[in-house]
């Protein structure tokens, strides 16, 4: 049961239906397709572009999800319908995404505009330019009192 | 499997009428005396859980109702001396209101209707001896008692239980300075947060007992219509509530740690606590209202002996209400600034979730098209129930109508929609199951006249608090008012006097009670013979155990062989079959 | 006080025993808390572009070394549930003790990162990013937490070879865990 070759562990991990205990050395392997994976994803922002990075962080982190979910979680045998309630909570939450970003995402809309949000960017970006002129230790003390500030 | 299933035609003897808790069953051995304790605190039985939600929940609902007839009290006669009360303070009128919201939907609704009838029904309906879980039951219901306890101490910490209304919109619930409630809005965070909690564990129990524990024969297509409605109202919950838990902690942070997740001034987002609150707040409608349609479709499949029309259509009907109901959530925040293209298409969605509601109530006035009804009690509670919600769909309409909605919202008008949703759904729904599964829960059969006076003045109460608040919020009544005669263009006699008259309903409504409590007491300490496990000549599993069933419910675990609403079958002699009763040619 | 299970509790009709099916309840639940959570979390990044500035401070080496004690905790635990499976609950809690010590490690390595942070002032106020930031990592911290707790109780019953099939459950949470984990990394650490 457990002497198979793990290359053929990897081949027929959807295969078999009563036996699927993989050998050690299969995880181990699958693990270090994750650390390399990692390595990856951490090299990508040092390149610089942004699209890339963005790329290499989250299609990485899909990966890397997958990997983790259908090897060490056995989402691969595991029943289907397992899989669609996961996918649906998902699916959930891309519906929460759509419904609230018009709101919340963005910072004007038809006939209305978020005036507090657009001016905390604008601040936000004129404090990043100039890092020196707030000195961060005293405005994280006046941060602590929020409803003091105005 | 024997012919021992009872069939209850021959209600059979050997329950004698006071087996207390059936003692007499053994292949539960670890079924051995227990002290008061273990008995009713620590019980991991499911119908000892059941009772104990159902008790605690009913307890919250005087607690509720007490509240709701402080502050219609005030608003009746404003800033006048309240019986049994006092006078009310406005901060005092804001706290009543808003414990009231929460209490009658987190500690009244929910307990009772999910996690008591499903408790009760699961396990008896699908043939089963417990629930799959039964230790992380009864932490579930340790922990809601926890968050009720916590609920209820709330309101005696210095500044006051919460007021910043049920749903708690930030800034005014985020920050003391503006609710003046500082300890006690952390404490009704933490409830809300708990008693989800206690839900979520009792929902994932719900489910999985349903998925996998049915009697050997049960398809999934074979299970009642209520037990379907509470698995999926589970389902709802648990998907719809996890963005409330996260805006909870965000909630909390904001309250005590001074962060400014719904600070509008520091960047954050008031309405994105709105769309946090309300992607559960719609779902959470259908949650408590699916458990008491489901039961209202039992109970009048049962009394008007016959199958319930297009069984499977009522659950696809079902399913489309519960996608729908996450794509409907922000016709709440009409007028709370959300991008008006959004408006148009939650408009949209929002009419069409009234399509399969509507087509339920429609299958079930055909299912009671050429029945022989019986006006029983729980009939009358469930007839009563698909009317009464009726009402509070059709003017739903008007409200998920993103242009008259702009008019109507937080007037009364929208008080007496939802009002007309959820006492049918948690005042009558408790009543249905209660009136129905009472024989089955405690062996005894209640005072039918008694029942029926006291049904005809509780939905009498009912209509009279709130058809008069459809006309004053017509008339431009806005919610959050403690004292109209600050107002002169609504404090007007016509008006005053429509108020008057809802509390006035109010009172009859909650005297009325005393009517179901006194037949509740005189049945219990009355001495009268046990119905029989069928009384009502039901088919489904529940009615084959024992009343009440010993622990471990069933002599022998039933078979199931048919669907459960096998009534006036042409080739029988009597009006139903069992779904656990062998075909007749069967030779086992 | 011993506690007998209920038939119901052996009965299977999915063919999913029932504790892997709660499991995969509870882990659709978790799913749309963390994804609550981080959608309003998304939704404000790209909201707010000021926010990369902030974001650079965070520590990223930290974060890649929480990430390799992550993965290399879900793959003891993972080992561990192949012990559970060949019958070997010594195996399995020996494994599952790693696990815990991963947790623990991941623990340790967080809080010396967030000693540092907050000593540079970058405490949970400073700016929206750092609420998102702390309450986020928060949540997630207390899973790790809960998980290991819970880790502790499955691995005492495996030694003693009772229960293994809860070493499969309690991996499922863990690698749930860690694949939340997969997606705070860059969503915190390297989108800067």
């Amino acid at each position: 049961m457990t002497s198979h070759a793990p290359a053929a562990a990897v081949d027929g991990a959807h295969a078999h239906e009563g036996e699927h205990i993989h050998p050690p050395i299969y995880y181990v392997k699958i693990w270090g397709v994750l650390l390399a994976l990692l390595t990856v994803s951490i090299i990508g922002p040092m390149i610089g572009i942004k699209i890339l990075t963005l790329m290499t962080a989250f299609g990485i982190a899909v990966v890397k999800a997958y990997l983790v979910c259908s090897k060490f979680m056995h989402l691969n045998i595991e029943k289907k319908f397992v899989i669609y309630f996961l996918t649906i909570a998902l699916c959930l939450m891309a519906i929460f995404y759509f419904g609230v970003a018009p709101d919340v995402m963005k910072h004007d809309g038809a006939n209305w505009r978020n005036v507090g949000a657009q001016a905390e960017v604008a601040r936000g970006l004129e404090r990043a330019k100039h890092p020196e002129e707030h000195g961060e230790h005293g405005h994280s003390e006046h941060g602590a009192k929020p409803a003091g500030e105005h | 499997m024997s012919n021992a299933a009872p069939t209850a035609t021959a209600p059979h003897a050997h329950e004698p009428g006071h087996a207390p808790d059936g003692h007499s069953h053994d292949h539960h051995d670890h079924h051995a005396p227990q002290s008061f304790f273990q008995k009713y605190l620590f019980s991991t039985d499911h119908k000892m859980i059941a009772q104990q939600y159902m008790w605690t929940g009913v307890a919250m609902a005087l607690i509720g109702g007490f509240l709701a007839y402080a502050f219609r009290m005030q608003l009746a006669f404003p800033d006048k001396w309240i019986p049994g009360y006092g006078y009310m303070s406005s901060l005092e009128y804001n706290t009543a209101v808003t414990n009231h919201g929460t209490i009658m939907i987190f500690w009244f609704a929910m307990p009772v209707l999910i996690a008591a009838f499903g408790n009760l029904l699961i396990p008896l309906m699908i043939g089963c001896d417990d629930m799959v879980f039964p230790r992380i039951n009864r932490l579930s219901y340790q922990i809601f008692l926890l968050s009720a306890i916590i609920l209820i101490s709330s309101f005696f910490v210095k500044g006051g239980g919460f007021n910043g209304a049920w749903t708690a919109y930030p800034p005014l619930s985020a920050n003391a300075e503006y609710n003046m409630a500082g300890t006690g809005s952390t404490l009704w965070v933490l409830a809300v947060a708990l008693e989800f909690v206690a839900f979520l564990l009792g929902g994932i129990n719900f489910i999985t007992t349903a998925m996998s524990a049915r009697a050997p024969g049960m398809r999934l297509w074979d299970m009642p219509l209520v037990v379907w409605m509470i698995v999926i109202a589970s389902i709802l919950f648990m998907a719809s509530v996890g963005p409330l838990i996260a805006g909870a902690v965000m909630l909390l942070f904001d309250q005590n740690f001074g962060t400014f997740f719904f600070n509008p001034e520091r960047g954050g987002d008031p309405v994105l606590w709105q769309h946090l609150f309300w992607f559960f707040g719609h779902p959470e409608v259908y949650v408590v209202l699916l458990p008491a349609m489901g039961m209202s479709g039992d109970i009048i499949a049962v009394f008007s002996r016959k199958k319930i029309f297009a069984y499977k259509t009522l659950l696809y009907t079902v399913f489309a209400t519960g996608i729908i109901s996450f794509f409907v959530w922000a016709h709440h925040q009409f007028i709370a600034g959300i991008d008006p293209r959004m408006a148009n298409i939650f408009t949209v969605t929002t009419l069409i979730i009234s399509v399969p509601i509507a087509e339920m109530c429609f299958l079930f006035i055909a299912t009671l098209y050429g029945g022989s009804i019986r006006l029983t009690v729980p009939m009358l509670w469930a007839l009563s129930f698909v009317a009464e919600f009726l009402l509070g769909g059709v003017t739903g309409i008007f409200l998920g109508a993103s242009g008259a909605d702009i008019y109507f919202h937080d007037t009364y008008f929208v008080i007496a929609h939802f009002h007309y949703t959820f006492v049918p759904i948690a005042v009558i729904g408790f009543f249905m199951g209660f009136t129905f599964w009472f024989p089955k829960m405690y062996g005894k059969m209640l005072n039918e006249t008694l029942g029926k006076i006291h049904f005809w003045i509780t939905i009498l109460g009912f209509n009279m608090i709130f058809i008069p608040l459809f006309f004053t919020g017509m008339w431009g009544d806005h919610r959050r008012i403690y004292n109209y005669s600050h107002f002169p263009e609504l404090h007007r006699v016509a008006l005053q006097d429509l108020r008057i008259v809802a509390t006035v309903g109010l009172l009859i409504m909650i005297s009325a009670q005393a009517i179901f409590l006194f037949n509740v007491i005189k049945t219990f300490r009355a001495k009268q013979e046990n119905p029989g496990p069928n009384p009502w000549h039901s088919n489904t599993l529940d009615w084959s155990a024992p009343s009440p069933p010993p622990h471990g419910n069933f002599a022998e675990l039933p078979t199931v062989f048919r669907g459960p609403y096998e009534y006036s079958h042409p080739e029988r002699e009597s009006d139903f079959w069992p779904q656990n009763e062998p075909p007749p040619g069967s030779s086992t | 006080m011993a506690f007998a299970k209920p038939i119901a509790t052996l009965r299977s009709a999915t063919g999913v025993p029932v504790g892997r099916l709660a499991m995969w309840w509870l882990l659709a639940s978790e799913i749309v808390i963390f994804g609550g959570l981080l959608m309003s979390y998304i939704m404000h990044r790209i909201g707010h572009p000021e926010w990369a500035a902030e974001a650079a401070h965070t520590n990223t080496v930290a974060g890649a070394i929480n990430t390799v004690v992550l993965l290399s905790s879900s793959l003891s635990a993972v080992l561990a549930h192949q012990a559970a499976q060949m019958g070997n609950g010594k195996r399995a809690a020996r494994f599952l003790w790693i696990t815990i010590g991963g947790a623990a490690t991941f623990l340790v390595v967080k809080s010396f990162e967030w000693t540092h942070e907050i000593h540079e002032g970058f405490v949970l106020t400073r700016s929206g990013f750092w609420s998102f930031y702390y309450c986020a990592a928060g949540l997630h911290a207390l899973h790790v937490i809960a998980g290991s707790i819970a880790m502790g109780f499955v691995a005492v019953d495996a030694a003693k070879g009772r229960e293994l099939q809860r070493v499969e459950y309690a991996g499922i949470y863990w690698h749930f865990v860690d694949v939340v984990w997969i997606f705070l990394f860059p969503l915190l650490y390297i989108a800067k």
